[in-house]
């Protein structure tokens, strides 16, 4: 499959997704049990992928400059700091180490 | 009174808009990073339209991961289906606005929604929003793949760190219950342990059964369903419990 295909079949999926939120009858999944299972199944996969995306390289884990760097915009997340702002701060923090403090 | 209320839902869904186009911008740039080109990061935001997926979607891709990043943004895009059952009552599109009404059912649109007081201004609240955004976030996302285009290695300006960061702020505001925390802190952890042994992209869906088998057992759960974040509102939750 090339990267056009997982493209076209991501994105009509997520779309057909939001489709059947208005078709299919709201009692079906309108209820506690449902509900709490997609909500922690979205914290499940954002914490996964907070992990993956932090530690993640090659092979396997890799320390580097990006620990700090999320640990700094966790921080701004806390103190309730706006989305861009915190992303744009991570970002310098970890170029900056790269830079000046020879980090990987 | 009434108009009061729709001018609270402009003035909310407008500054939501603007806050949440602001980061279309980091969309871009990272999708070019991700290695899509400026056409494939387009129609990731003109056609899945729903952030958590398209961040999943290129992060999982970037990792190495092909099949595997279409299971995570179609797994992180099926809260948009539970926030279409509340908007369908919410919004009462005409049927030939549905899909359009779909299309823009993402996690803002429904929050501004559920946030005002009286039905018309929920309405306004809804397209303000969901339209708004839609613009605004295939706008940023194209300054920003181009942005992208010009700047040469991601990790020299530090975008690997700020694609991580983009999910702690996704991550974030669901973080208000003592279950969810356990549930965040269990997958994270398990996504970390299986990155050496498992295929590129599976450590997320792997960590995600966290999410499932703790959402079906209601392990460290509270005893009342209204102590749950609940971004479908609370007005059909009365009586209901675990």
């Amino acid at each position: 499959m090339t990267l056009w295909h997982l493209i076209l079949l991501a994105s009509i999926a997520v779309l057909a997704i939001k489709l059947l939120g208005y078709a299919v009858p709201p009692r079906l999944f309108d209820q506690p049990r449902p509900r709490r299972t997609l909500e922690l199944l979205t914290v499940s996969l954002l914490a996964g992928l907070v992990a993956v995306q932090t530690l993640g390289g090659g092979e396997g884990i890799v320390l580097d400059a990006r620990i700090p760097a999320v640990l700094v915009a966790a921080g701004l997340f806390a103190v309730r700091a706006p989305f861009i702002v915190a992303v744009a701060a991570a970002a310098a923090v970890a170029a900056l180490l790269r830079q000046f403090a020879g980090f990987a | 009174m009434q108009t009061d209320a729709v001018g609270r839902a402009w003035r909310e869904g407008v500054s939501v808009v603007v806050a949440t186009s602001a980061y279309g911008l980091s969309f871009g740039a990272l999708s070019i990073a991700s290695g899509l080109d400026l056409w494939q990061t387009m129609v990731l935001s003109l056609l899945m339209f729903s952030g958590g997926s398209q961040f999943a979607f290129i992060g999982v891709i970037a990792a190495g991961g092909g099949i595997a990043g279409v299971a995570s943004a179609g797994m992180l895009g099926l809260r948009n289906a539970l926030y279409g059952m509340s908007m369908r009552r919410v919004v009462q599109p005409r049927p030939m606005m549905m899909p359009l009404a779909a299309h823009v059912t993402i996690d803002e649109s429904t929050a501004v929604a559920l946030a005002q007081s009286e039905p018309r201004a929920q309405r306004v609240g809804f397209w303000v929003t969901g339209v708004g955004i839609f613009v605004g976030w295939n706008l940023a996302t194209l300054a920003g793949a181009l942005l992208g285009d010009l700047l040469g290695d991601p990790k020299q300006w530090g975008l690997d760190a700020a694609a991580a960061a983009a999910f702690v702020g996704l991550l974030w505001p669901r973080l208000k219950a003592r279950q969810a925390i356990a549930v965040a802190a269990a997958s994270a952890v398990l996504a970390a342990a299986l990155l050496p042994v498992a295929p590129s992209g599976t450590p997320v869906i792997l960590a995600a059964v966290v999410g499932v088998v703790v959402g079906l057992t209601n392990w460290f759960g509270p005893k009342h369903e209204s102590d749950l974040p609940d971004p479908g509102g609370p007005e059909h939750r009365e009586g209901q419990h675990a």
